[in-house]
């Protein structure tokens, strides 16, 4: 429920719009509720004396109530979409700025599929809680409160059977509602575990397949559908239970009105008219009740939904950056001060336990090791996409904390290992490394990269559309690109994250060569082959988030028994 | 409630309604018996409600205390029989929805399951999940709510009608021209409103692409600088979604207000010009009263009915998608040839009572196959692999090789040409027998949620715990699993995601192994993996491929080395073949490639 109050509170500027909104349901209820017992006084003061002149004036009356409530209902049609959309917009707004402001361990938290739904299908499921629920929620205690003060004013005795059955359906559908809430999270539990089977099921689709495991999966799947089925039925055949409960309590209140108001009239104390205008506010009233749980049932299915987006919202973000941040990297020189680091609190091992290591500026350097020992770690933490646990990175000669955020990643380019270009044209993704740059510094970049030869190849040149995750283009090639794009950004210091693996040898020597010519730039290769590292002036060799030995290829391959088994390997075996 | 009314509808209805009603017709004496207490529950409600007017008209007419007990009494067991019906049939439906919804689920999985590769290459992922997740749901809310409620509510409607015809004919030629109205005024306004909802899924759907691609890459947008940037996106496309969504919503919410507001109008004419009937003595005083009270009850009804019957409808598109899938062709399958074990625990292929032990020899003559008509993949392709030979295939992305072991496997048929293996042309062999004879390491591994044993199992399912755990140890992977925490029960999560792309080669490696098949298709992992990693790999897949027939899609030089034979492909056709000393002797593009003079990914 804090997480629905939460959201509730940030309607902000549409927070006019749900008031407005909610003073207009109450007035067209208002109006519905006058019109039956203006009826009432129709029939019994105008119909019984026989006296037109007063049936007019009171349909009259009728009608223009109509007119008003049909008014006041499309006004706030307009109101209740505005403030539902401009809300969802609103969060997801929220929620989209929230994620820019994500450091990268923040980011590793969430799955990207979990990201999207809790910025799309999850903001969806919270309009439809205005859409669908605002009107009830605001109509049911207004028709609830003037129907009794009416059926009061009416009849005191009569009301009084509202008074003891109003409460025993509040009641009554209270414990339904609140026994089917905890339901509806175990439900939506196995409808998630029922679609990863089936998205299990078509990622490893080829797997099946060429196993023959048709009828295991089939197997596996009735599983999980059977449970789905079993809890759904549960679930309904209690949510369903509030009609029947309703009707009885409403047959029960018509009943009573019959027996206790057919007694007053034969008395002589109640007026047939009022009698049936008493009954149009029973079904009235108690049809609010009914629409009042649906609405609580509503805002229990919204809550699993309520609460991811308010896991976005409050994530804590654990980058900070310093007031008065520094806005200028002076030099390109990088140095790990005694620098400890895990991805997690909870990790047994460090990532990396205390190196310290010094980067020359203009220098090229190569990192080698094993999948584990921390290599795109190492890189990561010199433009803080994390932070140290202990120690201390410094570019520049500055700790890397006491840069703004932007001018630290300006000084710095990365080819991530896992790059990604973005749908668009060639052009498109190139001005993400500078948005200014001109056709020729464009093409100078690419031919730097490799990326040149193929472009001029392709018919539309830079205008050749990449589509969705840089489809159009081979791996190679889409690195070639990423590489163009980080030289682009013209930075201080370039760092390459396995970045040419698919990149054929001789290219990635020529990528090699031009890179080795951008002057006071800082060079870092991470690698699997020696081959892209044996001319670095000073190669880093890690081992198990260690720093296992330093030092140039000559020197290491005198020092070094790891760098000798890796060379060994490599040159024995070789990789095509 | 208002809802927006999709655009969605079922192109052949009276079809999708036939298949409907057979997968309901599993559950005939449930459905009979809910639409059964369904028109009970409906007619005592209304016969409850009428049942007011003679009441209070025998009290009018002098009728004393004896008749009052007597009609609130009789209304009193009509109630209760229809509390009693709508108890029972809102408990049935609940059960057999999800009964018939389960029906459907289970038969479309199934089905999915016979489809050929080709359906799972040419659909996205996505699209398939909304076969589950969007239209299986629609069908389930049909279910739920609209089906019991159109009956409802058109028997309100007829029922109501009736009523009010039988109490005043005159009075209900107004009601009826006022019905009417409201009828075609909700039809009018959901044709309307697809337009602007139209309008809205689109602008919905470029947003969710957005939010998508760029939430992907928010590492690269972080490098980047460039949040400032990708936040200005964003909002001009959460901006236009906000406008359209306002829109279609403003409009799709104006329905209910102007119903009601319609009815309160028949309402006050129907007072007025019942008035003037009981001036005149038309119709008695108590008449009109219970007339009056009828009236209002109709309202909701027609509202209801009109848009529960949208619900239903684009819910029938639906489950239009659902049996289009369900009735897609599965994989074609006339192989007569099958596979059965010896006494001595070896395979033979028996064809036709004709038994031809299983070697492995895989030959294939002249092949030609396009994924589209047009546009060969693979051009006059010959190749042989004689028992216990291993075959690598190199050459640049797009050349072929995966389409060849696409081809063995029989997840595609070839267009042209003949595919044998032990001499038996391959589309004569069943499928399943065909694939038990193969086992394929593919490059993206894919592991399935359940413990690592569970994974490796999936080979051969019914491996003992020492057969799983010699496969390991065969495949290399023994150690690494012992030392996790939870050794061979450690559970894999979310497609692998706890383990290293390395690890998960093993295990996939460890899969095959337990499958023990004479012939093996391997897709070697390319990068990422470091060299220590990859030695052990290499050499759980030597020990995998000592005395099978192999095809291996080859990335490093090791694997080709010790080929029997090398076939360089490109463009579909194989260019170059023969051992590698052969291959460097020719100086083509083997050479070059080899050499690091060309691209190969």
């Amino acid at each position: 429920m804090k997480s629905l109050e939460k959201l509730f509170s940030l309607l902000g500027k549409y927070r006019k719009d749900v008031i407005i909104a909610c003073i207009l349901v109450v007035i067209e209820t208002s109006f519905e509720l006058i019109i039956p017992s203006m009826m009432a006084d129709l029939i019994d003061n105008g119909v019984s004396a026989g006296d037109v002149h007063y049936m007019l004036v009171k349909g009259g009356q009728m009608a223009v109530c109509s007119l008003l409530a049909l008014a006041t209902g499309l006004a706030y049609a307009r109101f209740a979409a505005r403030a539902a959309y401009g809300w969802g917009a609103e969060i997801r707004e929220m929620e989209y700025e929230k994620l820019q402001s994500y450091a990268f361990s923040n980011i590793d938290r969430f799955e990207t599929s979990s990201l999207v739904t809790r910025m799309t299908g999850d903001i969806t499921v919270m309009q439809n809680t205005i859409n669908n629920g605002l009107r009830p929620l605001m109509r049911s205690p207004v028709m609830l409160l003037l129907g009794i003060i009416f059926s009061f004013s009416m009849n005191a005795e009569l009301a009084f059977v509202f008074i003891i059955l109003t409460p025993l359906l509040g009641i009554g559908l209270f414990l339904i509602v609140r026994h089917v809430a905890p339901m509806y999270s175990v439900l939506q539990t196995t409808v998630d575990s029922l679609n990863s089977v089936v998205e299990e099921n078509l990622r490893a689709v080829r797997v099946v397949k060429a196993f023959v495991r048709d009828e295991f999966e089939e197997y596996k799947f009735d599983g999980v559908n059977t449970k789905l089925e079993n809890t759904a039925i549960r679930t309904n055949r209690t949510a369903v239970l509030n009609l029947p409960f309703f009707q009885l309590i409403m047959y029960i209140c018509v009943l009573a009105l019959m027996f206790f108001g057919g007694s007053m009239v034969l008395e002589g104390s109640l007026q047939v008219g009022q009698l049936t205008g008493f009954l149009s506010y029973v079904m009235q009233v108690l049809n609010s009740m009914m629409m009042l749980s649906n609405v609580f049932l509503l805002l229990t299915r919204s809550l699993a939904s309520a609460g991811r987006i308010c896991d976005v919202l409050d994530e804590k973000v654990v980058m900070k950056e310093r007031e008065n941040p520094l806005r200028n990297v002076p030099s390109s020189s990088v140095e790990f001060r005694n620098v400890s680091f895990s991805y997690s609190s909870k990790a047994k091992e460090k990532t990396l336990e205390d190196i310290s290591l010094s980067i020359a500026p203009g220098s090229v350097i190569g990192i080698l090791g094993g999948t584990g020992s921390g290599k795109s770690s190492l890189v990561q933490l010199i433009d803080r996409l994390y932070d140290v646990d202990s120690g201390q990175v410094l570019v520049g000669g500055n700790d890397v904390r006491a840069y703004s955020l932007h001018t630290l990643r300006d000084a710095v380019g990365m080819v991530l290992q896992k790059n990604l270009l973005f749908s668009g044209t060639i052009r498109d993704n190139l001005r993400w490394g500078d948005s200014g740059a001109s056709d020729e510094e464009m093409m100078e970049a690419c031919d730097k990269a490799g990326a040149g030869e193929f472009i001029r190849r392709m018919p539309r040149g830079l205008d050749t559309d990449l589509g969705q995750g840089g489809v159009n283009v081979s791996g190679g090639q889409k690195q070639r690109l990423c590489i163009a794009r980080a030289l682009l950004k013209k930075p201080k210091i370039l760092i390459f994250d396995d970045s040419t693996s698919a990149v054929d040898s001789a290219t990635e020597k020529l990528i090699r060569d031009n890179l080795r010519k951008l002057e006071g730039v800082t060079k870092i290769f991470i690698a699997q082959r020696i081959s892209t590292v044996i001319e670095a002036d000073c190669i880093f060799i890690l081992d198990n988030g260690h720093l296992a030995a330093s030092g140039t290829h000559d020197e290491l391959m005198k020092t070094s028994g790891i760098y000798r088994e890796i060379y060994d390997s490599q040159m024995k075996g070789g990789t095509l | 409630m208002p809802r927006m009314v999709s655009a969605r509808k079922p192109e052949n209805l009276v079809y999708t309604v036939k298949r409907l009603l057979a997968y309901m017709g599993r559950h005939r004496i449930s459905l009979l018996l809910v639409a059964l207490l369904v028109v009970i529950s409906v007619t005592c409600n209304l016969l409850g409600t009428y049942m007011i007017s003679p009441v209070i008209d025998s009290l009018v007419s002098g009728g004393g205390m004896a008749e009052l007990v007597e009609g609130v009494a009789i209304t009193a067991v009509i109630y209760a029989a229809g509390v009693l019906a709508s108890l029972g049939y809102s408990q049935i439906m609940a059960a057999s929805s999800q009964q018939i919804v389960y029906d459907i689920r289970k038969d479309l999985f199934s089905h999915m399951q016979t489809l050929p590769i080709r359906f799972f290459d040419m659909n996205q992922h996505g699209d398939v999940m909304s076969y589950y997740t969007n239209d299986v749901d629609t069908i389930s809310d049909a279910l739920n709510n609209s089906f019991t409620a159109v009956i409802k509510n058109g028997i309100q409607i007829i029922g109501t009608m009736t009523m009010l015809i039988i109490i005043n004919w005159r009075l209900s030629l107004i009601v009826a021209f006022s019905y009417a109205l409201m009828f075609f005024y909700v039809r009018f306004s959901a044709s309307h409103s697809k337009k602007y909802y139209k309008k809205h899924q689109s602008s919905l759907g470029s947003l969710d692409g957005y939010i998508q691609e760029m939430t992907a890459g928010q590492k690269v947008i972080k490098v980047f600088n460039h949040e400032e940037e990708n936040l200005k996106g964003f909002r001009e496309k959460n901006e236009e979604l906000r406008k359209m969504g306002t829109a279609a919503q403003s409009y799709a919410s104006t329905m209910i207000p102007a119903v009601v507001s319609i009815s309160f109008l028949t309402y006050t004419i129907v007072s007025i010009a019942g008035g003037f009937m009981v001036l005149f003595s038309l119709t008695s005083f108590g008449a009109l009263a219970s007339y009056l009270v009828f009236v209002r009850q109709a309202t909701a009804p027609i509202n209801q009915f009109t848009q529960q019957s949208n619900f239903l409808l684009s819910s029938l598109a639906g489950a239009e998608r659902i049996f289009a899938l369900i009735d897609k062709e599965s994989e074609n399958d006339e192989g007569k040839v099958t596979l059965e074990k010896t006494e001595n625990s070896s395979w033979n292929w028996n064809d036709g009572g004709n038994r031809i032990p299983l070697r492995g020899d895989v030959r294939f003559n002249d092949v030609t196959f396009s994924y589209v008509r047009g546009h060969s993949v693979l051009t006059d392709v010959s190749l042989y692999a004689k028992p216990g030979q291993k075959i690598a295939f190199v050459g640049s992305t797009g050349a072929g090789k995966t389409t060849i072991t696409n081809l063995i496997n029989r997840f595609y048929d070839v267009d042209e040409g003949q595919i044998r293996f032990d001499g038996i042309d391959v589309r004569r062999i069943r499928k399943a027998d065909l694939r038990h004879s193969l086992a394929m390491v593919l490059q993206d591994t894919h592991l399935f949620t359940g413990t690592i044993r569970e994974n490796i199992r999936y080979g051969r399912l019914d491996a003992s715990d020492d057969e799983v755990e010699k496969a390991a140890v065969t495949a290399n992977a023994d150690s690494f699993i012992r030392r996790l925490p939870e050794g061979y029960d450690t559970m894999v999560v979310s497609d692998g995601a706890n383990l290293s792309s390395g690890q998960r080669q093993l295990i996939a490696i460890a899969r095959a192994a337990v499958a023990d098949p004479p012939v093996l298709i391997l897709d070697e992992a390319t990068s990422n993996i470091d060299t220590r990693t990859e030695d052990l790999i290499e050499k759980g897949m030597d020990r995998l491929m000592e005395g099978r027939t192999v095809f291996v899609i080859a990335h490093r030089l090791s694997t080709v080395r010790n080929a029997d034979a090398i076939l360089v492909l490109e463009g579909g056709r194989i260019i170059e073949r023969g051992s590698h000393d052969d291959l460097i002797a020719q100086r083509g593009r083997y050479y070059d490639l080899y050499t690091g003079l060309f691209e190969l990914s």
